[in-house]
């Protein structure tokens, strides 16, 4: 069906052997060529997935140095203006590293071997949309040895103070170039891929929820990352060539770029959100061995959330001094995003109401994702009403809020989706035993962590301090306790992967799951290097 | 296993559901106690939306922790087909609508007043800088800065902290209570945010723009907030301290403040000695400069420049008379022309002989004066 010629296929016809699937494909490079010159799906999909995992112990770390600092009053560890550098760049690598490259890396194992492609619409572009990413990161990192230290000024690089900072913020906006090119590379092919490369039969109301999701989510992307790069373009031209787009007194607005950057913002935090929806769609209906509940209306419900999500930006601004009508409307606006959002719930809920259910480390990581992703979603509520944001903007029940989602929201499903597809991706079964203890560690030390940020917001204290007032004492340190036990139970997984990678544990059967339906438990485990060659068929 | 740990996380969300009530304890729990109309709603509206969700959230997983109970193959159920049903899928788009409007009604409410500025009692303006706030009572004719007063030793842990710590200021806002006061926020560098929660007031300050924001405070005592806007470096050290004082208390201390500011007014063609000029730059320069070249005079390598052995400093005056009044472009160093030309020469004066800086001169604030000119 496809008429768009890819590597395999050509590469496939020249060395007369073009029926066997496994082999005869001509010349493979080996050992570290293989990666860097790699067009194959699986393998970049994997690449994604390594390199976010380096990311998120790269960005864990911060986060560790930062807990350790706020562990007693007073200055202990940390200069202020490193400690301001560590949440700024511990926000950009979870956001920009760890989080969306693993949505992209599952989408590249998953989504061609779900559609019942061969492979990537665009081969080499996806190599290059990966190897974009090492030297972003690396610019990021390398931020911190250059004369007046990484960008300090918050993940939101607000000006002014990002025009005042040094070469580490030029530094941060080359990279976000680089990640944002890489991003929407990524996006395109992946619509392609879904437009173009499903296997004859399946119909678009027949892809897998995960696939839906991130169609959306690469829509989302390619709308939103233009006007990042943009916004971060100015700043590099009110720092260094005399614009003044953010500058009040050559005429320009500080606010200006809140409302772009938030513009971009507000659509990202469901481009990280999305393709958890997803994973966790394709988890709950297996593991409760019954059909998702309502799955149109989850189609629907994503694209509102996705619509719904450009006329929002301005929730995160209800202190910038809006005229009424606007915080009304930004208001009412945000408030709406429960509506659809309710709905998937609900969904999920129906899916595993009279179910069969079983209670493997994916499952576990599903339900954890639902409970969790919940409460993030009352707090999301409660700073969506302006008159209480006004007490709750910047402080930690700020922080508390988008932990619960983005944490135990994005990626609790990305946990469950690696231990559900693991066993596909390696051909070995994961330890069940690890993963529960990786889940219920990870569970209880996630919420010693971050529940009580919500007290010490509602208490008045302000995010992004090195140093606070005695009365926040008593909880930050049990913060900061909780933080050590959740970046220390990460370690399980890491080695849980490695025993998969290193094929100790059972050998997988091609469909682990009692329950699961999609097209990639009909190819063996480990999926071959090339599968659906001959597109499968789809009653 | 499954049910024990279930068990503990019912008992661990109880006892956060139940925690308000124990405000008193150590730990904090709850907004700070508000004192003005404004404060009292946002309260209100916050514990009433706590139930809310309180409600919903027992209802949904009540069905969620019964379903995993019931609906598990260990117990040999059998999974239904189910897996469409449109009159469920109205139900639950409609109620969580009606839901919302139930609370988008006080809440828009509250905004509306909120956003009420009208009729104002007294008008002070409030700007921030790095890493201040500055008062100016513009019906009364004066204005004051207000640092952070917490000792560096007690922030470097070489001192026990006192009981205000980080939240205390030289010089704190003064209102009277039962006024409306209608504060005016703008910034002189980067952004800031003035933050009273005891008030429910919380405003951004953004440079070369003036918002306003508004409040009535009910109580006599002394309020605290923090900067809720990152702005630098010393970003967690920019508290905001207003007293509220009674209507004769509060005219006793705009007389004072008045009478101050009469007996300050220096002479700008007054000849001062170096060890005067040397010793009020002192206290000029721990104030406003010392948080970034520091107390020692080194600066931060790679951040803020040295001023000990500095070729600025130690080179021809003038040309450190226009950096200080004029800050320098493109780095940290903002003007300083709201300091009085006597307060630049004695910082001037103080940086030129402190440390290892050994000029031996001082500089006058006629020179000041002139340079401005």
């Amino acid at each position: 069906m496809s008429s768009i010629p890819h590597d395999q296929a050509v590469a496939g016809h020249t060395d007369g052997h073009a029926g066997d699937h496994n082999e005869g494909h001509g010349y493979h490079p080996t050992g570290i060529m293989r990666w860097i010159t790699t067009t194959n799906h699986k393998d970049i999909g994997t690449l994604y997935l390594l390199f976010s995992l380096t990311m998120f112990f790269i960005g864990g770390c911060m986060a560790l140095t930062i807990r350790a600092e706020l562990f007693q009053p007073g200055l202990q560890i940390v200069h202020p203006e490193f400690f301001n550098s560590l949440t700024t760049l511990h926000g950009l690598i979870m956001i920009f590293g760890a989080i969306m490259p693993a949505a992209v890396g599952f989408a590249n194992w998953q989504v061609p071997l779900m559609i019942g492609a061969p492979d990537m619409a665009f081969a080499r572009m996806n190599n290059w949309s990966f190897w974009l990413l090492p030297p972003a990161a690396f610019m990021l990192i390398l931020s911190f040895f250059v004369p007046g230290g990484a960008a300090a000024g918050g993940w939101t690089l607000y000006p002014p103070l990002s025009v005042q900072a040094g070469m580490g913020m030029d530094l941060t906006i080359f990279a976000i170039h680089i990640m944002g090119a890489s991003s929407i590379m990524g996006s395109i092919n992946i619509i392609t891929t879904i437009l173009n490369m499903r296997a004859p039969g399946m119909t678009m109301m027949k892809l897998p929820m995960f696939v839906w999701t991130w169609l959306i989510t690469a829509y989302l992307l390619i709308a939103v990352m233009p006007v990042l790069a943009g916004s971060v373009t100015m700043l590099l031209t009110d720092r260094h060539f005399g614009t003044s787009f953010f500058n009040a007194a050559g005429g320009g607005d500080p606010v200006l770029f809140q409302h772009v950057f938030w513009f971009f913002g507000h659509p990202e935090v469901y481009i990280m959100i999305l393709p958890s929806f997803g994973i966790v769609s394709q988890i709950i209906p297996t593991f409760a061995r019954k059909p998702l509940f309502g799955y149109a209306s989850m189609v629907y419900a994503v694209a509102s959330i996705a619509i719904l999500s450009f006329l929002v930006w301005a929730h995160h601004m209800f202190t910038v001094g809006m005229p009424a009508a606007g915080l009304l409307f930004f208001m009412y606006a945000t408030m709406l995003i429960a509506v659809p959002t309710g709905v998937k719930v609900f969904n999920w809920l129906a899916t595993m109401w009279k179910g069969s259910m079983t209670f493997e480390t994916p499952m576990l990581f599903a339900i954890g994702f639902l409970f969790l992703f919940t409460m993030g979603g009352f707090t999301g509520l409660v700073l969506a009403l302006t008159p209480i944001d006004i007490q709750l903007q910047d402080t930690y029940y700020v922080v508390a809020h988008f932990h619960y989602v983005l944490v135990a929201g994005s990626l609790f499903a990305f946990f469950g989706g690696a231990y559900y597809w693991l066993p596909k991706w390696t051909g070995t079964m994961y330890n069940e035993k690890l993963g529960q203890w990786h889940f219920w560690s990870s569970m209880i030390f996630f919420n010693i962590t971050f529940f009580p940020m919500h007290f010490l917001g509602v208490a008045g204290m302000p995010r992004r301090i090195p140093d606070y007032a005695q009365q926040f004492a008593d909880w930050n340190m049990v913060v900061s306790i909780g933080a050590f036990g959740f970046g220390l139970s990460q370690i399980l997984f890491v080695v849980a992967v490695i025993k998969c990678i290193r094929g100790d544990g059972a050998k997988a059967p091609a469909k682990p799951w009692e329950g699961a339906d999609t097209l990639e438990w009909t190819v063996p485990s480990p999926a071959p290097h090339h599968t659906f060659e001959t597109p499968p068929v789809i009653a | 296993m499954i049910r024990t740990l279930a068990k503990a996380w019912a008992a661990g969300i109880a006892l956060a559901f139940l925690a308000p009530g124990l405000a008193n304890a150590a730990l904090v729990f709850d907004l700070q106690p508000p004192v003005t109309p404004m404060a009292r709603q946002m309260y209100e509206l916050n514990v009433y939306i706590f139930w809310i969700c309180v409600i919903i959230f027992c209802a949904v997983f009540g069905v969620m922790f019964y379903s995993i109970f019931r609906h598990r193959k260990s117990i040999g159920h059998k999974a239904a087909q189910f897996h469409e049903n449109t009159t469920v899928e109205i139900v639950w788009t409609v109620i969580p609508f009606l839901i919302l409007l139930g609370m988008a009604w006080p809440a828009t409410k509250t905004i509306l007043a909120m956003k009420d500025t009208s009729g104002p009692d007294i008008t002070i303006k409030v700007t921030g800088y790095q890493w201040k706030w500055n008062y100016d009572y513009l019906q009364e004719g004066f204005g004051f800065y207000s640092n952070l007063s917490t000792p560096l030793a007690q922030i470097e842990n070489h001192e026990p902290k006192g009981e205000h710590y980080l939240l205390e200021v030289d010089h704190p806002m003064v209102v009277p209570i039962d006024a409306k006061v209608r504060v005016i926020i703008t910034a002189g560098d980067v952004l800031h945010s003035w933050s009273v929660p005891a008030f429910g007031v919380k405003q951004d300050a953004i440079p070369g723009f003036v918002r306003d924001s508004w409040f009535k405070a009910e109580k006599l005592g002394t309020y605290r907030g923090q900067c809720s806007e990152l702005c630098g470096k010393e970003h967690g050290f920019m508290p905001v301290v207003v007293e509220v004082k009674s209507k004769e208390d509060y005219a006793a201390w705009v007389a004072a403040q008045k009478q101050k500011v009469a007996s300050a007014k220096e002479d700008p063609s007054k000849v001062w000695t170096e060890a005067d000029l040397a010793a009020k730059g002192q206290t000029i320069f721990a104030a406003n400069c010392a948080a970034c070249h520091q107390a020692n005079g080194k600066g931060v390598p790679g951040a803020f420049p040295a001023l000990d052995g500095s070729k600025v400093v130690n080179g021809p005056d003038d040309a450190q008379i226009a950096l200080v009044l004029n800050g320098k472009a493109g780095t940290a160093m903002p003007p300083w022309k709201q300091l009085s030309d006597t307060d630049i020469a004695a910082v001037i004066t103080y940086t030129r002989n402190a440390w290892g800086n050994h000029t031996g001169e001082a500089i006058q604030p006629s020179a000041v004066l002139a340079a401005r000119k």
